[in-house]
């Protein structure tokens, strides 16, 4: 027996070993809801190592996945169904699902090694003890169903059993009436030189979604409608793809080769592997030895006129910072990318933090200034991505394009743009349009405070550059003392005048005045947003501005503040983007700061929000 | 189109090595050799890092980049993938690119990118004032190594063989026709070629290597190789060298055959290998004579090439990519 619920928007969290493929179905559900027209967000939320031994609590994998018929913008604060392939996954993961939520559990997975190994006293099993009454637990013995379906397919017992996330994901499909024609057709290229695999897949498949109809346990399906989203096509996409594309796009827009010197790291060596899949755009990858190789022949590249891009996380970045501060001086455009991870040091390489932003703004030796630009979304990665490769080239600079884990590995819809309407960045490399007698000036100026980009070829512009302290216009190694305080001043202004060709700021939600400003920067766009947008249905006087540029800030920030009798900015770090508007402003900003690897929930914004409207 | 001249390639900047450096020599050299090689003046790049050699590139009328300490060869790696047009020249030292640039130097050598790279060597640090060098002799009283220098050096030439550099070729300041000729061989290799120069440092190392290149001992202690002659040196020609197995040996050539000795071969890899090892102090009874001249060379596809060529290849298998089916992606879906 069963009846249809019809639901607004549903959190899920898959959770299981790191062997068992739950990234793969919680993205492969992802792809499904959003072609069927519903809004995803999406937190995979993976251990550092490739493979933590089988059944503990390291190993837990886990992918909650939002999915709605109304606009979404987290990935949800607390679950409302939970999906556990073994004892460790019900261990780490039960904290995240509501009071009386949905446990899908693979009994299969709860065998007395299984509860030893996630740290289960002796004797104690809670899907037998009444630990789980508050919640509606469905119990399937999936290893033994999918075993069971494959026996006789010629498969190994290690084949079959890694194939029970399929059984999953089929029963999945059946509690929310989807169909499984994307994974189908996912599976049929994946396997295509592997026909066996091809079949085996598609049975358990259809063998998990047939187990909901024919289960006698009483299931309710769900019906989660599409979400009304703005006319036009869309497609999925995740952060560190979308900044590959926007890197290629930019790239072809300023007519530009790009280079892309980088260095495996987690969780930014997947831009890496997008853009060495597209050499037919005449993108030229490099797997440098060392992160210094890879930022220092970005710089070679750009120096003979190609878009030099790298990417890094957080180790990496304090790496290349010799030569960033060489790209500064060398006046190049370069860009650099860090997609940030918990730190310091060595860190929590899958887990998302936002800390780098003071390395980006101040991390090097001597005055130093580098426009730095934050994407706050997977899909805004491309736009944003593209804009720092704009500054780069126009501004001929150095620029740090941040991301997050978060954002990078998350995914959401994106109605992406069309080529043509893509902003045209303007490539000026200089020409010798020298009199009879007359020298280049490498480092003549023009109304942007930049120079000309003289690329090796060029008959008549020859000239050296390099990183020693130089007379303006000339080039040539200066160590007046006149000269340096000018020059670092002069470098200062150079990025202030960027402020002349960004976009003002704008209020995101809210009135332009009132009790209480959110600034936000980074990927707590979506929480942030979610959070005031019930505080104004609440009818509190808040607002909330997003920065995107961090260096230069919008020329109007001094003047929204103003506005507003206090201001919070949340960040997931311990206080960096509120060190900058402190000292710019002289503003009493108020921080809330989680530093855990995971990013805030709306409900733990709107709580600070709440605290801070009600002490008034 | 005027030929080029050496004048053409002299700066407006004062050159400020110290009065009897060797890197003079050096720089006269390259002027005079590169007008003779064909190259257009806006297709050359002399690039960099930090130390006395790496001033080099302000005193050379093209394109230039005094870049950062060790990291010219990975500079020059990416400006050569980009712009496999140009004909591109690292200036580096035993510090810059034996010590901080250690790693960038073997990896350039594998990667084998048609680059030259003119390893000045005087076995010491100059610019930061006479600390000991990755290439200074054990024992070696420096201002960092009061009590002499622990460290065993580097025998660079042995180490670029280690790395399957394709031209290996050795030279010294005070020899002009010698240092002239290599590097016309270094240009006119196609792949990367790691020349060394012995270079003196008359104020922090002087004398460094006066055994190989001043008249009076010079004959006795090097020996120049040449493709398909004999290991032939001393006073007047007298003394040779014999391959016995895997050891190379002393003897006099009036002993021997001439088809005895050991034929130099700049094909031949293993024997590249066992000469590179000719290192000894020349104090030494029975010293082997230091080799100066091109070791090895080989041809072997250059990365940019290579890089290049996959280019290429996916742009016929793919054709040139098309914005928009990028922005698609495999699967879309519409709102309406």
């Amino acid at each position: 027996m069963e009846k249809t619920e019809t639901k607004q928007n549903v959190v899920i969290l898959f959770a299981g070993d790191s062997g068992d493929g739950i990234q793969l179905i919680g993205a492969q559900f992802t792809n499904t809801n959003a072609l069927f027209g519903n809004d995803v967000s999406t937190f995979p939320n993976f251990p550092a190592e490739i493979r933590a031994p089988q059944g503990t609590i390291p190993g837990v994998s886990g992918f909650q996945l939002h999915f709605g018929s109304v606009a979404l913008f987290t990935p949800g604060d607390i679950c409302d169904v939970l999906v556990v392939m073994n004892a460790a996954a019900l261990k780490t993961d039960l904290k995240n699902l509501k009071k009386g939520g949905t446990i899908i559990v693979n009994t299969g997975g709860f065998g007395p090694q299984n509860l030893k190994l996630a740290n289960y006293p002796v004797e104690v099993n809670p899907l037998l003890d009444h630990s789980l009454d508050q919640y509606r637990v469905i119990e399937i013995d999936v290893t033994k169903l999918t075993k069971k379906a494959l026996e006789g397919s010629g498969l190994g017992t290690k084949e079959i059993d890694r194939s029970k996330n399929m059984f999953v994901l089929g029963f999945i499909y059946w509690m929310y009436n989807r169909s499984l024609a994307n994974t189908i057709d996912f599976i049929e290229r994946k396997f295509r030189t592997q026909p066996e695999f091809i079949e085996s897949n598609i049975k358990i498949l259809k063998a998990g979604y047939n187990y909901g109809d024919i289960t006698e346990t009483p299931m309710t399906r769900y019906e989660v409608k599409a979400a009304p989203m703005p006319k036009g096509t869309y497609r999925s996409i995740t952060g560190n793809h979308a900044t590959a594309m926007g890197l290629i796009s930019a790239a072809n827009k300023a007519g530009l080769t790009l280079f892309y010197g980088s260095y495996p790291i987690t969780p930014a060596s997947d831009i890496l592997h997008e853009l060495a899949k597209h050499k037919n755009f005449g993108v030229k990858t490099f797997q440098a030895e060392d992160e210094i190789a890879a930022v220092t022949s970005a710089i070679g590249a750009a120096f003979g006129g190609s878009l030099g891009v790298t990417a890094s996380s957080g180790p990496g970045i304090a790496l290349k910072t010799e030569a960033i501060g060489l790209a500064l001086m060398l006046e190049l455009p370069l860009v650099i990318c860090n997609v940030q991870r918990g730190g310091p040091s060595t860190g929590l390489p899958t887990k998302t933090e936002q800390a780098d932003l003071l390395q980006a703004v101040y991390g090097r030796n001597g005055e130093a200034p580098v426009p730095v630009i934050a994407a706050y979304s997977p899909s805004d990665c491309f736009y944003t991505v593209y804009e720092a490769c704009r500054i780069a080239i126009e501004h001929m600079t150095p620029v740090f394009f941040l991301s997050d884990g978060f954002i990078a590995n998350g995914s959401e819809p994106w109605q992406f743009p069309h080529a043509e309407n893509l902003e045209k960045i303007n490539v000026k490399y200089a020409h010798n349009e020298l009199k009879e007698g007359e020298k280049f000036l490498p480092y003549k100026r023009n109304e942007k405070m930049t120079r000309p980009w003289a690329i090796p070829g060029t008959k008549g512009l020859e000239h050296r550059i390099g990183g020693l302290e130089k007379e303006n216009e000339t080039g040539n190694i200066s160590y007046d003392p006149d000269n340096h305080e000018f020059m670092v001043k002069l470098r200062a202004a150079r990025v202030e005048k960027i402020a002349d060709f960004i976009p003002l700021q704008t209020i995101d939600q809210g009135k332009d005045k009132g009790k209480l400003l959110v600034i936000g920067w980074g990927s707590t766009y979506g929480a942030i947003k979610t959070a005031v947008r019930e505080a104004l249905a609440e009818e509190v006087e808040v607002s909330h501005i997003h920065i995107k540029y961090l260096n230069p800030l919008p020329k109007n920030i001094g003047a929204i503040l103003e506005n507003f009798e206090q201001i919070l900015i949340p960040e997931m770090n311990n206080g960096q983007l509120i060190k900058i508007i402190r000292e710019k402003f002289l503003v009493d900003a108020k921080g809330l700061n989680k530093i855990k690897g995971m990013p805030f929930t709306a409900g733990e914004i709107k709580r600070k929000i709440s605290d801070i409207i009600n002490v008034k | 189109m005027d030929k080029m001249t050496a004048k053409e390639l002299v700066t407006d900047q004062e050159v400020r090595w110290c009065p009897g450096c060797g890197d003079y020599s050096i720089l006269k050299q390259v002027q005079t050799v590169i007008p003779e090689l064909g190259l257009k003046r806006e297709n050359i790049v002399f690039i960099s890092g930090i130390g006395c050699s790496s001033r080099f590139p302000y005193y050379m009328e093209t394109f230039g980049m005094h870049s950062i300490h060790g990291r010219a060869t990975a500079i020059a790696s990416g400006l050569k993938a980009t712009r496999p047009d140009l004909s591109v020249w690292i200036v580096t030292g035993d510090g810059d690119s034996l010590s901080i640039g250690g790693n960038h130097l073997i990896h350039l050598l594998r990667r084998n990118f048609d680059v030259n790279i003119l390893l000045f060597n005087n076995e010491i640090y100059g610019l930061t004032k006479g600390q000991y060098s990755p290439t200074s002799p054990e024992g070696l009283v420096t201002k960092s190594t009061p009590a002499g220098s622990l460290d065993h050096p580097f025998n660079p030439l042995a180490l670029c063989m280690g790395a399957d550099a394709t031209f290996v070729a050795r030279t010294m300041d005070r020899d002009p026709i010698h240092l002239r000729e290599l590097l016309k061989r270094a240009h006119a290799h196609k792949g990367t070629s790691l020349l060394e120069i012995y270079q003196n440092c008359n104020v922090f190392n002087d004398g460094a290597f006066e055994v190989f290149t001043e008249k009076a001992t010079k004959k006795v202690n090097t020996l120049f190789v040449a493709h398909d002659k004999p290991l032939v040196f001393g006073q007047n020609l007298e003394k040779g060298i014999i391959l016995d197995g895997w050891t190379p040996r002393l003897v006099n050539v009036a002993d021997h055959s001439i088809n005895d000795l050991w034929i130099h071969d700049e094909k031949d890899r293993l024997k590249a290998s066992i000469l590179v090892r000719f290192f000894d102090d020349s104090k030494h009874t029975d010293a082997l004579p230091r080799p100066f001249g091109v070791f090895y060379q080989e041809n072997r596809n250059t990365y940019e090439d290579q890089m290049s060529a996959q280019v290429a290849e996916a742009i016929k298998s793919k054709g040139k990519g098309n914005l928009d089916e990028l922005l698609s992606g495999r699967s879309t879906w519409k709102i309406s």
